[in-house]
């Protein structure tokens, strides 16, 4: 059955294989991942199909919500389809944006 | 007052092609770099020899570029491998046809990117995709991800920050005998300084360096962790790979540039201030934008995840274990 709270975004469609163009992470979290989050929806990232991505991407897809919602937002997040090497991505930009923050999680 | 060739001309800028200029002998390339006066170019070059890396390729690149042709002197190349310089379409970016000597024995078609200019996010997509083809990675998808990660950073970089009308100009080349790849991206922008102080005091060219190869450090804000759409991370992590693999990576603007020597062996510990790190500093002649020339080893660097696993560990030990700090993690599914 559908979640309905969940809404997916599949990375691939969006940005390619080689998930970096900025302009495009920009569209994704302007159009779609703000507005999910102010609505209360969970947001899953599809990376089906993504060989790679930059951390530049991952940043600006993710980071300013870390940032105006806090580090709660992040149990919103799911990440699917990941293959090691955007694993790790994802990984070292949440652990940097909550490292830069004022008042981490403790 | 002297004749070199154009009539009417009183001083030249002067670019001088040695033998061997790579990012750990690049200073003697720079000593005879003469910058003064713009309108006038004189290119020579060793008669016997040249040899060098992408970035000096960029660098004379952009400055031939500057220049217009018919105020350009290129004495004729006489070096062996002079043919070098054409394959890179050295003289067809500036737009020049020197004397160059021709060989006669069969060339291989070799992996490398020939000056190319970036000027947008579109061109950028463009030459991403050739990227793999044209340095045969299809064939050694092991070292790709590492590769397309530090072009696309370097040359975002320059499209979102330098300012430069020309974009970025770049070039790659494989070298079989050390089996590394040398990367070049330069562009004739602002510059460092002028485009951290937006929202740093910076003092001068050395401390726009080091702020830039800080983490977390961007010019498009002062706030920690970067603004919205840029980290401040991008290069950190590009000297980062270099580093892990024990290669060069230098940074140039204005009138300095910073070189990552290579590491010794058994240290891995890395550095958020880079000049932490192993690492010289040296005078040039003043460059109004940035430049960067990386090497990448591909005995030495090992897969894409292992560096960003080493990277996640560092940023982990270095921020977590400071702040005693627990953090949330991504949910993977």
């Amino acid at each position: 059955m559908k979640n309905l709270n969940k809404k997916t975004l599949k990375i691939l469609t969006y940005a390619g294989t080689f998930a970096e163009n900025k302009d495009v992470a920009r569209h994704l979290r302007e159009r779609y991942v703000f507005p999910y989050l102010i609505k209360g929806y969970c947001i899953v990232f599809d990376y089906s199909g993504v060989e790679n991505t930059t951390q530049s991407f991952t940043h600006a897809v993710i980071s300013e919500s870390i940032r105006k919602f806090g580090p709660s937002v992040i149990d919103k997040f799911e990440f699917k389809n990941c293959n090691p090497e955007v694993k790790k991505i994802i990984s070292i930009v949440v652990e940097y944006m909550q490292g830069n923050m004022e008042k981490p999680v403790s | 007052m002297y004749f070199t060739g154009i009539p009417g001309k009183i001083g030249e800028m002067k670019i001088r092609i040695p033998n061997s200029a790579f990012l750990g002998n690049i200073n003697g390339f720079f000593s005879t770099l003469d910058l003064n006066n713009s309108d006038f170019l004189e290119i020579t070059s060793h008669p016997e020899w040249v040899n060098i890396h992408p970035i000096v390729l960029c660098i004379i690149g952009i400055l031939g570029k500057s220049v217009p042709s018919d105020k350009i002197d290129c004495k004729p190349i006489t070096a062996q491998s002079g043919h070098y310089l054409k394959r890179m379409k050295l003289f067809e970016f500036i737009g020049i046809n020197p004397e160059v000597k021709e060989i006669k024995e069969h060339e291989q078609a070799g992996r490398f990117i020939p000056l190319t200019q970036i000027k947008n996010s579109k061109d950028l997509d463009y030459f991403l995709k050739e990227l793999v083809p044209l340095l045969h990675f299809d064939k050694d998808p092991k070292h790709v991800k590492s590769i397309q990660h530090i072009f696309s950073e370097l040359i975002r970089n320059v499209l979102e920050h330098s300012k430069a009308t020309e974009g970025a100009v770049v070039c790659a080349q494989y070298f079989s005998k050390t089996n590394k790849i040398s990367i070049g991206v330069a562009d004739m922008g602002i510059g460092l300084k002028k485009s951290l102080s937006v929202s740093y005091t910076v003092k001068d060219e050395l401390e726009a360096i080091k702020l830039a190869l800080t983490p977390g450090i961007t010019g498009t804000t002062s706030k920690p962790g970067g603004s919205a759409q840029n980290a401040g991370f991008g290069l950190f992590l590009i000297k980062s790979i270099a580093y892990i693999g024990g290669n060069f990576f230098n940074i140039m603007s204005g009138d300095k540039m910073y070189k990552l020597l290579q590491k010794q062996k058994g240290s891995y510990k890395l550095n958020g201030n880079p000049f932490d790190d192993r690492h010289s500093v040296l005078s040039i002649p003043f460059w109004n934008g940035v430049a960067v020339g990386v090497d990448i080893s591909l005995d030495k660097t090992t897969e894409f995840t292992s560096l960003l696993s080493t990277i996640y560990k560092f940023y982990s030990a270095e921020v977590k274990g400071q702040k005693k700090a627990r953090y949330k993690k991504p949910k993977f599914t």
